[in-house]
């Protein structure tokens, strides 16, 4: 982030406010094929096999599973992504 | 019936008789009719920057094609379709062209990059299907034990077909 502003500016505390993350789920739908999230997961993030079909299956059993954290900015964009292979995908900011 | 995709030194393939590309290209084309091109507003800096409207859909398979992106904040929703929803529309009818561009009987051979833009259009055939049969997680259960006089059978046997069709291109295309 920001990786144009100066590192040395330094700014009063109370102005720094760490950014809170957001995060991508995905959530469970009767439609979307076991192999195809596990496939999409691995498209879209990079993620190992391994990794993307644990995923999946938290997707599966527990009816949703976050799948990535960053920014806002960043979640929004792979959410839209995920609209685009048809996965059914919000943000929302940790808590 | 189809034996389904097979992986190729540079993409898949797949054999379809004439009946199953008349299925698919009919089906496709009515996502085609159901997605809209990207409607943007009239302000030509709007237009440039794709935002559009900010309503979600009522219809049930348009809203599930187009989801909210925040599940319990409305207007952050409203927000994020008007930026992104045209964008999200030309993509569903760019992969749906796709399909019906190169859709032929016989030998079909097709690029990685095609094989993905068939994949997300057999996922929104399958998507609008799911909602207008509403679809559960056991339907393959379902259809094996059901009534070939039942009214959803012939439709619900295209689903599952296309759900075969789905997962062979996934696994030939990994």
């Amino acid at each position: 982030m920001g990786s144009t502003a100066p590192a040395e500016v330094e700014r009063p505390a109370s102005d720094v406010r760490p950014d809170l993350p957001w995060l991508t789920i995905v959530w469970n739908d009767p439609v979307n094929l076991m192999s195809y999230v596990t496939y999409v997961f691995q498209t879209v993030f990079g993620y190992s096999r391994e990794k993307a079909e644990k995923l999946m299956l938290d997707v599966h059993h527990k009816g949703k599973a976050v799948v990535a954290s960053g920014t806002r900015e960043e979640m929004e964009r792979d959410v839209q992504i995920l609209h685009s292979y048809g996965l059914w995908a919000t943000v929302q900011r940790d808590s | 019936m189809s034996t389904g995709f097979k992986a190729t030194r540079d993409g898949v393939s797949i054999h379809l008789d004439p009946g199953e590309v008349s299925i698919l290209r009919s089906l496709v084309s009515q996502i085609l009719g159901l997605v809209e091109p990207g409607s943007t507003g009239d302000d030509p800096l709007e237009r440039a920057l794709g935002i559009g409207s900010a309503a979600a859909p009522a219809d049930p398979v348009l809203a599930r094609l187009f989801p909210s992106a925040y599940a319990d904040d409305e207007e952050a929703a409203d927000e994020f379709r008007r930026y992104t929803e045209a964008t999200l529309r030309d993509g569903k009818r760019a992969d749906a062209a796709t399909l019906l561009e190169t859709a032929a009987p016989g030998r079909l051979h097709l690029t990685s990059e095609q094989g993905q833009a068939w994949l997300r259009a057999i996922n929104d055939v399958r998507l609008a299907l799911g909602v207008r049969l509403e679809v559960t997680e056991e339907i393959h259960e379902e259809i094996a034990a059901m009534s070939e006089d039942d009214p959803r059978y012939p439709a619900l046997v295209t689903y599952d077909w296309l759900t075969y069709l789905q997962d062979t291109l996934v696994r030939a295309l990994w």
